[in-house]
C-alpha cells in the first residue's frame, strides 16, 4: 500500500516523474498512487509544480529581496488582513508571519535593483499599517531548496569495485 | 638468485575484478553499473565530526582495541538491533573495514593444513584467498537460484566433514542481494550446533535491507556464542574511505584477533573512529533515506529486466541485482566483455565470485536513478542485438 508521506517525499525532489515511474519506485499499482495524487492536489496539499532555475546562468536579469516588515495588528484580523494586502502584489513571491524581532517576511523579485527599491517606497512602506521595513538584497545563491546550486554531483569512484 | 616469493601467495589467483577493472580504464566514455560502494557522501554531520577531531588534535593512536566510546556506541547498536548484549571492553573492537576483520577471524581459529572453512558463492571475493593464506581448506557451496542464493542446511550437510571447523555467512549478500530471513537462519543454525562449526557472520549490508529489518544469526538462540559477527561503517553511512569496520564475539576469539591486529595493524584510523561515533549516535535519518533511495532504484531495476525478459529473482538486501544471462548463449565473461565493447557499459561477471556466478552478471544500483536510466538504455540496446 502506498502511503501519501511515501508519494510526497518521492516527488519533493522531482515532480517531473510521471505517474507509471512513480508507481513502479514505490512499488505500488499505477491507479492507487494517480488516485493519491489526485486527492493530495484537490486538499490543497500538492499546491503546484514549480521548475527550479537558477537565473543567474542566464541572461535573464532577476534580482530577489528579503523585507523584514514591521507592521500593527488589526483588531479582531490580527496579521492576515495586512498579509492579503502585500501578497497580492504579483512581484511578491513569498509572505511568513514571523516570530521575533519583525512581524512579516516578504520575498521579492524584481528585474533590477530600482525596480525593487521602488516597490517598497512606492508601495510596501505607504500603507496604514506598516510601520518599518529592512530591505535585504540576495547577492548569491549557494543552496535553494535543498539543491546546491554552485557545484554539481561528480562521480569520483573507482569506475569497478567489488 | 632465488624466487624471492612464497608459493602460497604466487597460487593465489588475482581476482576477476582487477582484471576488468583495468579493461574499463581503457575505455573512453564507458559508463559503469560496476562498483560495490555507495555513490552518497558520507552524511556532513558525520564528516563534520571527524574534521572537528583533527581540529582538536585527536592525531594518536588509540587503543589497539579502539575508541571506549565507538566500542560502546557498537554495543548499544547491538543491543537495540538484535537485542544481543556484547560486553564492549572484552567482546567488540574496531578494524580497519570489515575485510580486516574477515581476515583476522580467519586467521585467529584456523589450524593449518587441518581445519575446512565452508565459504557459499557466489560472495565477497576474499573469503577464498583469506582462507587460504591462513592455511585453511576453502570448501565451497554453491549457492542455488532456486533458493534464491539462500544458503540451506542441507547445502552444509552435504559439504561438512570432520574437519570443518569454519562457516562463512555473507548476507545480505555481495553479489546477489539476497538474505536470510529467520526461518533460513533458524534452519541452518540447527546444522551448525550439530556439527559444532564457528561462524564468520559478514553483515557488512545488514542496514541495506527492503523486505523486514535484518536478522543476524547471533540473535538466535546458542549462535552469539559460536559466531564473530562483523561490521562496518562502509555500507550504510557510505564510508567507504574511511576504513572503519568491527567485529564482535566471544571474549576468547576476539582477544585473539585483537593480538594479531595489534601486532600488524595498531588501531584503526583516530579520525575515522570519532566520525564512527557521530555515525551511531546521529546517523539513523541518514541510513533510512539512503536505504529508501536504494529501494526505489532495485524496484526500477527489476521493473526494467521484466520489460526487457531478462531473468533475475528478486533480491531483498545489500544494492545489488543478480539476472541471468544464461539464454544469451554466452560466458558471464563473454556478455560483460562485450557489453563493455559494444555499448561501453560496464557491469561485473558473475564468475568474480566464484565459479558457480558462471551465468549471472552483477549489476550495481549504488547510482543515481538517471545514470541507471541512461546505463539501462544502453543494456536494453545490446539485448535487443542479442536477440536479433
Amino acid at each position: 500500500m502506498v502511503t501519501r508521506e511515501n508519494i510526497l517525499k518521492a516527488i519533493e525532489k522531482n515532480s517531473r516523474v510521471n505517474v507509471s515511474e512513480l508507481a513502479v519506485l514505490l512499488g505500488a499499482e499505477e491507479i492507487d498512487v494517480a488516485n493519491e495524487l489526485r486527492a493530495l492536489e484537490d486538499e490543497g496539499i500538492i499546491c503546484g509544480y514549480h521548475t527550479m532555475i537558477d537565473w543567474s546562468k542566464t541572461n535573464i536579469d532577476k534580482v530577489m529581496a528579503l523585507i523584514e516588515v514591521r507592521v500593527t495588528p488589526q483588531r479582531g484580523l490580527g496579521f492576515d488582513n495586512i498579509a492579503e494586502r502585500i501578497y497580492k502584489y504579483p512581484e511578491v513571491t513569498s509572505v511568513y508571519l514571523m516570530s521575533g524581532g519583525f512581524d512579516l517576511m516578504v520575498i521579492l523579485e524584481g528585474k533590477t535593483l530600482q525596480e525593487v527599491a521602488g516597490f517598497v517606497t512606492n508601495k510596501l512602506a505607504p500603507l496604514d499599517t506598516v510601520l518599518s521595513c529592512a530591505t535585504h538584497f540576495i547577492l548569491k545563491k549557494y543552496k535553494d531548496h535543498g539543491t546546491i546550486l554552485t557545484k554539481k554531483y561528480e562521480d569520483t569512484r573507482e569506475k569497478v569495485t567489488p | 638468485m632465488r624466487n624471492p616469493l612464497s608459493d602460497q601467495v604466487t597460487n593465489i589467483k588475482p581476482s576477476g575484478i582487477r582484471k576488468f577493472f583495468d579493461v574499463v580504464q581503457t575505455i573512453d566514455g564507458a559508463i559503469s553499473l560496476g562498483v560495490g560502494e555507495p555513490d552518497f557522501d558520507t552524511p556532513w554531520h558525520i564528516r563534520d565530526e571527524g574534521i572537528y577531531s583533527l581540529e582538536k588534535g585527536r592525531t594518536f593512536y588509540t587503543s589497539n582495541a579502539g575508541l571506549k566510546e565507538l566500542k560502546e556506541e557498537i554495543s548499544k547498536y547491538m543491543k537495540r538491533t538484535q537485542d544481543v548484549t556484547y560486553d564492549f571492553n572484552n567482546e567488540v573492537f574496531i578494524t580497519v573495514g570489515g575485510s580486516e576483520a574477515i581476515d583476522l577471524a580467519l586467521r585467529a581459529m584456523i589450524n593449518p593444513g587441518v581445519d575446512e572453512v565452508l565459504i557459499p558463492q557466489p560472495s565477497y571475493v576474499s573469503y577464498e584467498p583469506c582462507t587460504i593464506l591462513a592455511g585453511g581448506k576453502p570448501v565451497i557451496i554453491e549457492l542455488k537460484e532456486e533458493n534464491e542464493f539462500r544458503l540451506t542446511a542441507q547445502e552444509i550437510l552435504d559439504k561438512v566433514t570432520e574437519n570443518t571447523k569454519v562457516l562463512v555467512l555473507p548476507f545480505p549478500n555481495n553479489p546477489t542481494g539476497a538474505v536470510m530471513e529467520e526461518d533460513d537462519l533458524k534452519a541452518i543454525a540447527k546444522v551448525i550446533e550439530e556439527k559444532d562449526l564457528f561462524v564468520i557472520s559478514d553483515e557488512i549490508y545488514g542496514e541495506l535491507t527492503y523486505k523486514g529489518k535484518h536478522k543476524s544469526i547471533v540473535s538466535l538462540p546458542g549462535m552469539r556464542e559460536r559466531t564473530i559477527l562483523i561490521n562496518g561503517f562502509s555500507k550504510a553511512y557510505a564510508m567507504t574511505g574511511w576504513r572503519l569496520g568491527y567485529a564482535c564475539g566471544p571474549e576468547n576469539i576476539i582477544q585473539q584477533m585483537v593480538k594479531i591486529h595489534q601486532f600488524a595493524i595498531m588501531c584503526a584510523p583516530t579520525t575515522s573512529q570519532y566520525a564512527g561515533v557521530e555515525a551511531l549516535r546521529n546517523g539513523d535519518e541518514d541510513v533510512a533515506m539512503m536505504r529508501e533511495q536504494y529501494d526505489q532504484r532495485r524496484r526500477y531495476l527489476l521493473h526494467e529486466f521484466k520489460e526487457m525478459d531478462l531473468p533475475c529473482f528478486e533480491p531483498y538486501g545489500a544494492f545489488y541485482v543478480f539476472p541471468c544471462i544464461k539464454k544469451f548463449g554466452l560466458s558471464s565473461d563473454d556478455f560483460a566483455t562485450r557489453l563493455l565493447n559494444e555499448e561501453k557499459l560496464a557491469v561485473v561477471p558473475g564468475t568474480a565470485f566464484g565459479d558457480c556466478g558462471e551465468g549471472y552478471i552483477r549489476i550495481s544500483y549504488a547510482y543515481s536513478l538517471e545514470d541507471l536510466k541512461k546505463a539501462i538504455e544502453r543494456l536494453k540496446r545490446f539485448i535487443a542485438n542479442l536477440q536479433k
